[in-house]
């Protein structure tokens, strides 16, 4: 049973996702969904606290073949770090789910519903656990063709959300087909698809520049999937359209699984040494980054729509991890990972509160929260909280994660990029304030509907924003374990050559602009 | 010359490649978009399934012949894989055609903006003035 844990939090969805689509009785799919999604939930607790326990991989060999002739897939102290936020997540908007399907959501789609839910989640674990480069394009289309599906059911309710889910669709596949792309020329390059072989095999290999283009088709088609700047045009109507449930487990896992994609290809593959690597991919993460930190946040500050508003905040913090990324050392992976946790944490909790109201307005925007603070307090102080994490106050988790990439930005010298950091996460007070003052400090207008809320509805929202607080003030193990994470992709003795050569070519960056 | 010939394959790839991705990006027309969009996947099909040929190859099938030489079959059985994989995209693709066209009459990607835009400001007038 133990040996077999890393194939059953996959399976466990999966199979769960068919059985909630028969499910008949009204309830029924959600039960299914409850119990398959906190089972997915309990194992990957087990497979951390075995990892950090251990700290040795745990192989596991799909029908018995060995790697690299068959699948394997592989729990290291990596994705053992993310299988968690997933899956944790995906427990947590599954409570809330319950209210919030019966809100918007027709009770004859209610199966269906769960169903494409399952899936997204089983595709997401997928992509963590495999070992294969394949079989993560096998599983990245099974989250997002679900994906797909579950945006286009905020169609009842916003018939826009139609369109969003086709542009979705259409630049979704485009992503994907650019990464099989690139995985084709490095299978013709080393006839292999196995992660680990790949990286031995690339390294023997002398004319690599089949592997440059692969590197530029792989790296196009994630920076697609996580919505880089400037690839992140169908991110927000696809958010702000879809059900408040799913946008709450899209905008906090989907995005988040194409990032540590993205760090398995490029740090676990192509390795730190390899040609270009610090040069142009790491200086194209960072100026991207940086844009998107920038125009995310000007975005959120012009928007009235909530969940557009929010939405154009993740492009933002999307913006932060591809920012540790581009510093290419363990601490910057390491800063990602933190902030990748706390994200995910912090945008489950924000979409689930939003969700409240919601599930109780035609339209979620500035006008609708007026003066909502005193008549849904509990509500509005997770919306607040939120809020403040996504500024980077301390005491909550998104300080920790701005601490660390701030700091492994300038124990690599690279200043100017720690302070435009800083700079963009202070103007998202700009927007966080506008909150407070349509809530808390404008009067709510007489003719407005009156909002309600119960334990129920808030209490998923209030489950992320405690664990915000409370990894904020607690922080040594999310650190720890992060650090643990980024040791994968490699020893810091690499890193410190390394950073001088990219810090030589940031500033040649800079001094273009 | 010769240099074109022994890689004939891989020219016509990127040919289909580029005209599936022009129509992609270039069309209205929300059909022709996922036309596009499976042109451009056979391309990358075609990529994988011609890499895996070898001259003079014969059916990956033990014959218990040393000598005999045969194709490389993983590189089919991916594409196997990413075909359903694309017959999933294209349906989900055509139902969301027929939603949208159910939901807005048209299926050109402009038209379908400009009553977006007016859904938008719908909602935001039904904001300033709340009805009841």
């Amino acid at each position: 049973m133990m040996q077999h844990l890393p194939i059953l939090q996959v399976i466990l969805p999966l199979l769960a996702a068919p059985l909630a689509a028969l499910a008949s009785r009204r309830h029924l799919a959600w039960h299914l969904t409850l119990v398959a999604t906190a089972g997915a939930f309990a194992i990957s607790l087990v497979l951390l606290a075995t990892i950090l326990r251990t700290g040795t991989p745990i192989i596991y060999d799909l029908g018995g073949w060995p790697a690299p002739i068959g699948i394997v897939y592989v729990i290291d102290s990596a994705s053992a770090f993310v299988l968690p936020v997933v899956s944790g997540i995906g427990f947590v908007a599954t409570l809330a789910a319950r209210h919030l399907v019966i809100a918007e959501i027709d009770a004859r789609d209610h199966p269906l519903f769960f169903a494409a839910w399952l899936l997204t989640l089983a595709g997401m674990l997928g992509q963590v656990t495999t070992g294969d480069a394949f079989n993560i394009f096998v599983f990245l289309e099974i989250s997002s063709l679900s994906g797909y599906a579950l945006v286009a059911m905020g169609a009842g309710r916003d018939r826009r959300a139609l369109p969003a889910a086709f542009n979705y669709l259409i630049l979704g596949t485009v992503g994907a087909t650019f990464y099989v792309i690139g995985l084709g020329l490095l299978y013709m390059l080393t006839g292999t698809l196995n992660l680990a072989d790949l990286s031995v095999r690339l390294a023997e290999i002398e004319n690599l520049r089949p592997a440059y283009v692969a590197l530029a088709f792989i790296a196009l088609g994630l920076f697609l999937k996580m919505a880089l700047f400037p690839l992140h045009l169908w991110l927000a109507p696809a958010y702000s359209h879809a059900p408040s449930a799913v946008t709450a487990l899209m905008a906090a896992t989907a995005t988040k699984v194409s990032v540590y994609v993205l760090i398995r290809i490029l740090f676990g593959v192509f390795g730190f040494e390899f040609p270009y690597m610090t040069q142009a991919v790491g200086g194209l993460l960072l100026t991207l980054g940086l844009l998107g930190a920038f125009v995310g946040t000007f975005a959120a500050i012009v928007e009235t729509d909530l969940k557009r508003l929010f939405a154009q905040s993740s492009i933002a913090q999307l913006g932060y991890m591809a920012i540790g990324l581009g510093i290419m050392t363990s601490a910057g992976i390491a800063a990602s990972f933190i902030h990748l946790f706390n994200h995910a944490l912090m945008k489950g909790a924000l979409f689930l509160a939003l969700g409240v109201i919601a599930a109780q307005t035609t339209h979620l925007s500035l006008h609708t929260i007026k003066g909502a603070g005193r008549q849904i307090p509990i509500t509005m102080t997770a919306i607040l909280l939120g809020g403040l994490a996504r500024i980077g106050v301390p005491l909550t988790a998104g300080f920790i994660s701005k601490l660390y990439l701030i700091r492994a930005l300038i124990d690599s010298g690279l200043w100017a990029v720690a302070a435009l950091t800083f700079v963009s996460s202070a103007l998202a007070l700009v927007y966080v304030w506008k909150i407070v003052e349509h809530a808390w400090l404008t009067e709510r207008p007489e003719n407005a509907p009156v909002l309600t809320e119960t334990p129920g509805q808030w209490a998923p929202a209030w489950i992320l924003v405690l664990a915000t607080i409370g990894f904020g003030i607690y922080a040594g193990p999310l650190v720890e374990a992060a650090f643990g994470a980024a040791q994968v992709f490699g020893p810091d003795i690499i890193q410190a050559t390394q950073t001088i050569e990219g810090l030589q070519i940031i500033e040649g960056l800079e001094g273009q602009e | 010359m010769s240099e074109i010939a022994a890689h004939w394959n891989y020219y016509l790839v990127i040919i289909l490649m580029m005209l599936g991705f022009y129509a992609v990006i270039a069309r209205g027309n929300m059909v022709k978009k996922m036309v596009g969009l499976n042109i451009f996947q056979t391309s990358v099909f075609m990529l994988y399934i011609s890499v895996g040929k070898i001259d003079g190859g014969t059916a990956p099938i033990l014959t218990g012949d040393p000598a005999s030489v045969y194709s490389n079959p993983l590189p089919h059985v991916l594409i196997l894989t990413a075909i359903v994989v694309g017959v999933a995209t294209t349906a989900v693709g055509y139902a969301l055609i027929i939603r949208i066209y159910e939901a807005y009459g048209t299926i050109e990607d402009d038209e379908v903006a400009v009553l977006i835009d007016s859904d938008q400001d719908a909602r935001e007038r039904a904001d300033a003035e709340p009805a009841s």
